[in-house]
């Protein structure tokens, strides 16, 4: 018996008692519907929540400089000036994993405004990417400062709410002038406030600048000390400078190789961190592979010597964001097997009573030359198609519903078409499962008896 | 002339609980291709069995049977499924034809289970050259129920009739039909059997149905009782 027969089959005895079929079917359009749906905003809202988690910076991997020694005393991590502007560029360019890169030139510094002043916790050098990498491109006033400026290194900022709110309170900032240690800066723009991260530091107490110029005039004073983090704690006054409060260096540090190497002017030379966002949270790992090999090459690491640089990710938010996204799709599976299992169990319920009621109909089949293995066949494609049917009418009104959802909810949602996929793979095997026992029943019927059955 | 049953010491018990009721008891005939013969018998004689033995639907417990030259008693269900496809067709008191199924439909049926397996256009079309055959030109589209009870035993014997099986089974075809009717369905058995030359057993216990076929054959409590070959030549 060919493959059409047995579906065209099961097509007219489905068609014999439609209203019968469609309810049956109900079970399934219930099940794969409302699968449909739950997946499709379930999806929506995990992307939305993988969206606002890596917008705290779940894909932002650091790279810091190696440690720096001097007579077998660490500096600790960060304290080689190992990084050079160029290896940020060739990361943004020749890792396809990575979505951008910035140089990142930390300081920590007065600054003053007419009659106030404030210490912000950080002024960052970095370039555009920084805003970029950080989510916080829309500025709420003002421009960024553009690439001229960081060539040129002109003394522009955009500062953060904090910062504004202590230096100019209800004043407007943009286009006003700060000192930074008694650099002139003038602010082009102000940040969005971003609130608190993780770990409670204040997100909005921050001043970004061109990277060129906080290497040159801000943290200039520092470049004698490899060792930056010292330094530029001490350096919270201006007076300091008056009255230093640290002595001369007796053993002056390692004079640093990649900058010898380039070329260029050391405090051009270098910059502190790299700060790289990948393109999703997924290709952090191949990211973090790519900038590995990529400045192994390039700082010439044999095998077998030690990296001068260290890559941090975010592993603790990584794991935060993967397990509340598999929780909720956990959930949702649950639920759909559960709803579906209900659907096949309607299904195995009608096709054992319309075998029972088409015994008759079996044994003339069986008695004009219908072997078992074709009565099987027969009832399985029935509930096979019932399943199938159902499982199509399913996906469009669970799609349907799904659709309508986001626009009288504006719940987001995601379509899927794995998860349309699975509905049909699933759909067809509940009709195999279930279709199963009624029709090994029919085929084991005893053509005599079904003939005679009233 | 060629036997197309041709059964030997036919024996068929049946289990009642634990103890072994023998129905039939040592049956043995032989039935020539192009006969005509009625069997008929008292209920519980065990015609209703021979019948399932001789159509290929049920097993002797022991015994020979010959259908058309092959061995049935060796085969097994799947065997025996395509014999009852080619070399039979059966022809029953109620019509057993499909419910909500026109009558094209019906008589096409056994062949899907052919192994010729003609393309469904091609079965419609010989469905459609019998029922022209037996005079259903205009029923062709009706379903079962919008069919008169004679038009409804037509169609199933048009239905038993599409593979052109040497042997023709009918048990009690004119059982739930009037007398008129039935009159005009043994005609129809008739004019096959001498038209086509297929072979026809009628089960029946009506002497209207016996009266039309040339041999009769009488069982009674699991034996032949007429003997072996007692042939009652119409004229």
């Amino acid at each position: 018996m060919r493959t059409f027969h047995s579906f065209s089959m099961a097509f007219t005895a489905l068609r014999r008692n439609p209203m019968r079929g469609a309810l049956t079917a109900l079970g399934i359009i219930i099940g794969v519907s409302s699968v449909i749906t739950m997946m499709e905003v379930g999806n929506g809202s995990s992307e939305s929540i993988q969206k606002s988690i890596s917008s705290m910076g779940a894909n932002v991997l650091l790279i810091i400089p190696g440690e720096q020694n001097s007579s077998g005393i660490s500096f600790g991590s960060g304290t080689a000036k190992t990084l050079t502007p160029k290896d940020c560029e060739a990361i943004a360019r020749e890792c396809p994993a990575v979505r951008a890169a910035a140089p990142i030139v930390k300081a920590r510094a007065q600054v003053v405004r007419g009659s106030r002043n404030w210490v912000p916790m950080a002024i960052v050098g970095t370039t555009l990417d920084y805003l970029t990498i950080s989510d916080r491109e829309n500025l709420m006033k003002g421009q960024p400062f553009t690439q001229r400026d960081i060539l040129n290194g002109n003394r522009v900022c955009i500062i953060g709410k904090t910062v504004a709110d202590k230096l100019f309170e209800q004043e407007d900032p943009v286009g006003k002038d700060i000192r930074i240690k008694n650099v002139s800066f003038k602010i082009v723009g102000e940040l969005a406030p971003k609130g608190a991260n993780m770990i409670g530091m204040d997100q909005d107490d921050i001043i970004l600048a061109p990277w060129t110029t906080v290497n040159a005039r801000v943290s200039a004073t520092s470049l004698s000390d490899p060792n930056q983090s010292t330094d530029s704690e001490t350096d919270v006054n201006t007076l300091s400078n008056l009255y230093p409060s640290t002595g001369p260096e007796l053993y002056p540090p390692q004079v640093d190789a990649a900058g010898n190497s380039t070329g260029m002017q050391v405090r051009y030379a270098t910059i502190d961190q790299i700060m790289v966002s990948a393109v999703t949270s997924e290709a952090i790992p191949q990211a973090i592979d790519q900038i590995t090999n990529l400045l192994k090459d390039r700082h010439r690491i044999t095998p077998g010597k030690e990296n001068d640089f260290g890559i941090r990710d975010m592993t603790e938010m990584t794991k935060l964001l993967t397990s509340a996204t598999s929780v909720m799709t956990n959930l949702l599976l649950c639920v759909a097997m559960i709803s579906l299992l209900v659907g096949g169990v309607g299904i195995m319920n009608i096709m054992l009573v319309s075998v029972t009621e088409r015994t008759r109909e079996i044994g003339l089949r069986m008695a004009v030359g219908a072997k078992s293995r074709d009565i099987l066949l027969q009832f399985l494609t029935e509930s096979l198609v019932l399943c199938l049917l159902g499982g199509i009418v399913g996906i469009i009104l669970g799609h349907g519903s799904a659709v309508l959802i986001a626009k009288m909810l504006k719940w987001p949602t995601a379509a899927s078409p794995m998860v349309i996929i699975v509905a049909i793979s699933v759909s067809v095997g509940i009709g195999v499962i279930f279709g199963y026992y009624p029709a090994w029943k029919a085929s084991k019927l005893n053509p005599i008896e079904a003939l005679r059955y009233e | 002339m060629k036997a197309v049953i041709s059964i030997n010491d036919i024996c068929k018990d049946y289990m009642l609980g634990d103890t072994p009721v023998r129905v039939l008891k040592g049956v043995s005939m032989e039935v020539m291709s192009g006969e005509l013969v009625a069997l008929m018998g008292q209920s519980g004689s065990g015609k209703s069995t021979l019948m399932n033995i001789l159509g290929c639907l049920d097993q002797p417990t022991s015994g020979e049977y010959l259908l058309d030259g092959d061995d049935v008693t060796k085969m097994n269900s799947d065997q025996m499924a395509s014999i009852r496809n080619s070399k039979l067709g059966f022809v029953f008191q109620n019509f057993n034809l499909l419910p909500r199924t026109n009558a094209i439909e019906n008589v096409a049926m056994p062949l899907i289970y052919t192994a010729s397996h003609l393309s469904k256009h091609e079965a419609r079309k010989r469905a459609k050259e019998m029922l022209i055959k037996f005079g259903l030109e205009s029923r062709m589209h009706h379903v079962p129920s919008q069919l008169s009870g004679g038009q409804q035993q037509r169609v199933a014997i048009a239905r038993a009739l599409i593979n052109n099986p040497p042997l023709l089974l009918a048990d009690e075809p004119t059982g739930n039909l009037d007398t008129e009717t039935s009159r005009e369905v043994l005609e129809m058995f008739q004019e096959i059997n001498q038209t086509q030359g297929t072979t026809i057993l009628l089960v029946t216990h009506s002497d209207q149905v016996a009266e039309s076929s040339r041999r009769v054959i009488h069982i009674s409590d699991g034996h032949m009782l007429d003997g072996f070959y007692k042939k009652e030549e119409a004229s």
